[in-house]
């Protein structure tokens, strides 16, 4: 349904968003991109739905090249962006009408814009104005907007971000709905492992505008044997904990972050006694020591070389694109 | 049909949200009112001045004041797409299907609905006070015509520059910097035959001066309808220029991001 082929985009400024990417979607599916900020999700969607362009490589979404058939394009898919594409100064049916004229639903609008208000849970809300909507209301609104036209692709381009726990929870609900009731395709971009985790069903690892791994959830978390062993040392402790760690059998990819050490073991519960008697044999005092099965973050680890958290706050082309 | 769809959904949206703020409605026709009065009062004696020509002055400032509205109501249209384009609206709206002129011609025609009202206020005020207008419905509607066309080329001037560079600081930059020295350099607040002889050069080159001085001809006893129809159609050709500059503004736009 979605093809990218060797994406290539750098913004005025030298920042290099895109860097040679390339992925396949599946129809009918929830597909995840996941990176940290920066790691060029959003330009990647920015280019699949015809708002940007790409400096070089091609796509093509519903069987439609991105740049030669815009306008086809435009029709296929169903859009929410990051940043909320409502209207505040509109009320929530005003705002969804506009969209269905705009969409040429001639005749069966009215029907289609009170369908998606009481499917989306905002029948009572629908003659507010959309800026009185709370962070979740709005959010379910542009998801509103997005499927207007009956997309056969809904891109939703980090779609829980800034909402409250809660709200994400009941939007996970929605989006998990979406996918089931329609024959359409969704592509997520989340810099949540969770999320990606729990909703889609094929992602691809994206970091500084690059593919680093790509499969279902399972099947990346399965690609680490073991569990991940993680120890918090001690701030006063000197000595070398990684070369400690090393020493150990069973142990691989060892990492240590600030006073953070984290390692891959066979069996992460038998290691932690050794590993901490290693450790403390080096002078290294051990303050917490936690096990865990894999999780989409130890993934990432693993292929970006780096953990989710510290790529995350290192890079933000966000702030460096606003600056340019 | 798609294309007159567009536009007007696009001008629906803009108009509704000017309707819903009431500060904004008392203000943009409190202002005509102020500055019909002031500059009427501040320039009164401009009429005892030898070789003026256009009764009380009063009378005469009425199209060059219509004028003077219309750019400085259109002038800061493009706020509303810097808005959009912070928010997230304008791209939810070049990723669907909308004709990409219905952007800025829906714009412009919410502004050159404002610029109407105001101008029908002066006008009323302006009769209130005793001053004449010739021509009857013929003279008024070519006065208000030629206001609107103005206000449609700086408004769509004012979306292009807005598209290009996204800060309200520099478009606020912008506007006061040619709105006031665009009408000083024509016949809207002064006769044309008592300007400096390189203002009266330089005004001929001035889209404000085509509007004052077709307007002004209009409600004028001996309408000048040869005027009237150049410096209408240079407009209607301007127009068409600074319309396809804020249409094609969202190409540069979306190569950027």
């Amino acid at each position: 349904m979605i093809e990218a082929a060797e994406l290539r985009k750098t913004y005025r400024g030298g920042v290099r968003a895109l860097d040679g990417l390339s992925f396949e979607v599946a129809a009918g599916r929830i597909f995840g991109l996941l990176g940290p900020n920066g790691a060029g999700k959003s330009t990647a969607v920015r280019i699949l739905t015809t708002l940007s362009r790409a400096d070089s490589g091609e796509a093509r979404v519903a069987g439609l090249d991105v740049v030669r058939d815009a306008e086809q394009v435009r029709r296929s898919i169903g859009v929410v962006g990051q940043k909320p594409g409502l209207d505040p100064d509109a009320t929530g049916r005003e705002n969804l009408s506009m969209q269905a004229e705009l969409y040429g639903l001639l005749g069966e609008q009215r029907r289609r814009v009170t369908e998606l208000l009481e499917r989306l849970g905002l029948a009572d809300a629908s003659d507010r104005l959309a800026k009185t909507y709370s962070g979740g209301m709005q959010r379910r609104l542009d998801i509103a907007l997005g499927l207007v036209h009956r997309p056969k692709v809904l891109f939703l381009d980090e779609p829980t971000t800034g909402l409250d726990p809660e709200a994400r929870a009941e939007l996970w609900r929605e989006i998990e709905r979406l996918a089931e009731d329609h024959e359409m395709t969704i592509l997520l971009t989340t810099h949540y492992l969770e999320e990606a985790d729990r909703l889609a069903s094929r992602l691809v690892i994206v970091d500084c505008g690059r593919l680093v791994a790509e499969g279902s959830p399972d099947e990346l978390k399965r690609e680490l044997h073991g569990d991940t062993v993680q120890v918090e040392l001690v701030a006063s402790s000197n000595g070398d904990a990684v070369a400690a760690a090393r020493r150990l059998a069973g142990v691989s990819q060892v990492a240590l972050e600030g006073r953070m050490l984290r390692a891959r073991a066979v069996d992460g519960a038998a290691t932690i006694p050794s590993l901490i008697t290693a450790l403390e044999q080096d002078g290294l005092s051990v303050a917490s020591a936690t096990v865990a099965r894999p999780s989409l973050d130890d993934v990432y680890l693993r292929y970006a070389g780096r953990s989710f958290e510290q790529a995350d706050t290192e890079v933000d082309y966000e702030t460096k694109e606003a600056a340019a | 049909m798609t294309v007159m769809r567009h536009t007007w959904q696009v001008a629906l949206r803009y108009i509704r949200a000017l309707l819903r703020q009431p500060a904004w409605i008392g203000i943009s026709l409190v202002q005509p009112i102020i500055w019909l009065l002031l500059f009427g009062a501040l320039f009164k004696r401009t009429a005892d001045i030898p070789g003026f020509t256009g009764g009380s002055y009063i009378e005469f400032l009425v199209p060059g004041l219509v004028v003077m509205l219309a750019i400085s109501t259109a002038g800061w249209v493009g706020m509303g797409f810097i808005e959009d384009i912070n928010r997230g609206t304008m791209d939810r709206l070049l990723v669907s299907p909308i004709w990409r002129g219905a952007l800025n011609l829906g714009s412009v025609a919410q502004s050159v609905l404002s610029i109407v009202v105001q101008s029908l206020v002066v006008i009323a005020l302006s009769l209130a006070v005793g001053a004449h207008i010739h021509n009857g419905v013929a003279g008024v509607a070519v006065l208000i015509g030629v206001a609107g066309l103005l206000g449609a080329v700086f408004a769509s001037l004012s979306n292009g520059v807005a598209v290009l560079t996204r800060q309200r600081e520099t478009l606020i930059g912008i506007v006061t910097m040619f709105t006031l020295p665009l009408t000083f350099l024509s016949s809207a607040l002064m006769q044309q035959s008592l300007l400096p002889g390189w203002i009266r050069w330089v005004a001929k080159f001035n889209p404000v001066n085509w509007a004052a001085e077709a307007g002004r001809s209009a409600a004028g006893a001996n309408a000048d309808w040869t005027l009237i129809a150049t410096r209408g159609g240079f407009l209607v050709l301007l127009l068409i220029a600074s319309a396809a500059f804020a249409t094609r503004a969202f190409r540069t736009y979306q190569r950027s991001i």
